[in-house]
């Protein structure tokens, strides 16, 4: 089975930066794929190339098997069109650490518009839809509320919604909960965990440990742009082999 | 340990039914405000009386104000303003998206349409737009043919002469509205598979309305004041119209005082207009719309009456 993605030394620099320094990395179907490490690590880069919000530098970054952003013919890449990209994209999801939603569009909008507007459906599908996905992260009631009426975790909560409109086979999900208060961070978690149980393959950068251990099926931790040490959560994080990623789980658990 | 702390409460709250008391000082005076005031109004009076005393015949002003010919002349205006507004409006949009694409071509293109009708003068642009016969006497694009003069009318070089200038105004508004949007929207549209244009038409520019509009409506207001030089081009406006009575009633004063009239009537309902097209766009941005002045009327009417009732009671 093909893996959904794939990432064959993969490098990503802004000029002089050299953020990601070849990564190699295997996500399987039906997997809770989770990024740990130290800010700066590269972890979030390396999330944003996956759907081509970034351009990597050199290496090759399967998506199910297709390359993200190129198309090769013989031993010669093409970049993809605008609207190539944007195609790949409709099939992953994403959920941003500062949600990012749409503020002069309801929740209920903000859900709709992607079904609409990219793959042309109808209003009253969509509508459909958009009702069943608010109901399923909890926020039936807040379908008509606009984004700055609600808080934190349900703006987050409508952004996932909002990802799940396209019926991605992928979500990203860059520190879902890293601008949330405390308190809120649970509700969100719960909507990660129920999606995580319904088979939905997700990639996911968090600080949330314990969400890791529990609902993560592998877990990878980088630092200065490279993959130090990856396994299952379980291990990883009760019994580190590199003294690197001891020192940093002994600073954030 | 030292301290014995006493155990009551700092804040505790005052016993039910004993309103705390009230602080009762003697106000500051502001003899400044009142040496001001006095200073202000004596010289509002002087004014009154400068002009009680000029020789103006102001039975004149609310009699021409309704001729047809000022009608005539503030329908043509309002038409002049809102079609140079709207060509504006248009190429502000287009210039503004030309000036941020990656294309050099088109964003240079954009600059030099800003800095040429940006740089000159308005009133140099109608008389270029209307003299235009004179290096141009035919008007050939082809399928269409005809004499420059005809071409050319009063109208249409009025349009283009505000229009343009105008859209050099906008385009630089339409940019920084654009510019102010946040990042993560473009990134989050883009994420959903939206493409390039969808993401400016659904995401970007309704968002950049909220920045775009308060200035846009200055602009709109600054040309209706504007469009009174469309004079220079024989176009038949307000202030033409006041002084093609002026001219022949000698009431010349008492012509500019209808224009002017005329024109702070156009301004102030357009202001109006403006407050609720801001209101319009804010949706989103404010957890709660602010109240129109009608809505503000009825809720003071409201709670007059409740407070009389409750008084009686």
């Amino acid at each position: 089975m093909t893996p959904m993605v794939k990432a064959e030394g993969v490098h990503k620099s802004y000029g002089a930066a050299h953020i990601l320094k070849g990564i190699d990395l295997e996500v399987n179907n039906g997997e809770v794929f989770c990024l740990i490490g130290p800010s700066g690590s590269g972890k979030s880069t390396f999330l944003r190339c996956i759907n081509h919000l970034e351009k990597i530098n050199s290496g090759r970054l399967y998506v199910d098997g297709e390359l993200v952003g190129y198309r090769q013919k013989g031993d010669k890449l093409y970049e993809l069109k605008d609207s190539e990209v944007a195609l790949q994209r409709r099939d992953i999801g994403m959920v941003f650490q500062r949600f990012n939603l749409f503020p002069h569009m309801t929740a209920l909008g903000n859900v709709m518009e992607a079904p609409i507007q990219v793959k042309g459906e109808s209003k009253a599908v969509a509508r459909e839809r958009a009702e069943r996905l608010l109901a399923r992260v909890g926020l039936a009631d807040k379908a008509g509320n606009y984004p700055s009426q609600l808080s934190g975790g349900q703006q987050q909560r409508v952004a996932i919604a909002r990802a799940l409109a396209m019926e991605p086979k992928l979500m990203l999900f860059d520190e879902p909960t890293s601008a949330l208060d405390p308190e809120l961070v649970g509700d969100v978690l719960d909507v990660m965990r129920d999606l995580a149980e319904s088979g939905m393959t997700m990639v996911v950068v968090t600080h949330e440990m314990g969400f890791a251990r529990e609902v993560g099926d592998s877990l990878v931790f980088m630092d200065g742009g490279v993959v130090v040490e990856s396994g299952h959560p379980r291990d990883v994080l009760t019994n580190p082999q590199h003294d690197r990623t001891k020192a940093f789980l002994s600073k954030v658990l | 340990m030292t301290d014995k702390i006493d155990k009551v409460p700092a804040g505790a709250p005052a016993p039910a039914g004993v309103p705390p008391e009230a602080i009762k000082a003697i106000p500051v005076r502001h003899y400044g405000r009142w040496v001001a005031g006095v200073v202000v109004v004596a010289l509002l009076v002087l004014l009154g009386y400068a002009f009680s005393q000029g020789n103006v015949r102001w039975a004149t002003v609310p009699e021409k104000l309704f001729d047809p010919t000022i009608l005539s002349g503030l329908w043509h205006t309002i038409l002049i303003s809102v079609a140079s507004m709207a060509l504006g409006l248009v190429l502000g949009v287009v210039f503004a998206v030309m000036r941020l694409s990656k294309n050099p071509v088109t964003s240079s293109v954009a600059w030099l349409y800003i800095w040429i009708f940006r740089g000159t003068p308005v009133y140099v642009q109608l008389l270029i737009w209307f003299s235009l016969a004179l290096i141009f006497p035919v008007f050939n694009i082809g399928f269409y043919k005809d004499e420059m003069t005809d071409v050319m009318t009063p109208f249409l070089a009025a349009l283009l002469g505000l229009g343009l200038n105008e859209g050099a105004y906008m385009a630089e508004i339409v940019r920084a509205g654009i510019q102010s949007v946040d990042e993560g929207q473009t990134e989050a549209s883009h994420a959903l598979g939206m493409s390039q244009s969808k993401t400016m038409r659904r995401v970007v520019l309704p968002q950049s309305m909220r920045v775009i509009i308060p200035p846009t409506g200055n602009e709109f207001i600054n040309m209706l004041k504007t469009s009174s030089l469309v004079v220079a081009v024989q176009y038949p406006d307000l202030l033409r119209a006041a002084q093609d009575i002026a001219s022949t009633s000698f009431a010349v004063m008492e012509m500019f005082f209808v224009a002017s009239i005329w024109y702070l009537v156009l301004t102030s309902v357009f202001s109006v207009g403006q407050y609720y097209l801001e209101r319009h766009y804010a949706r989103g941005s404010l957890r709660a719309l602010p109240p129109t002045p009608w809505q503000k009327i009825k809720t003071n009417l409201l709670s007059l009456r409740s407070d009389q009732s409750g008084g009686a009671a």
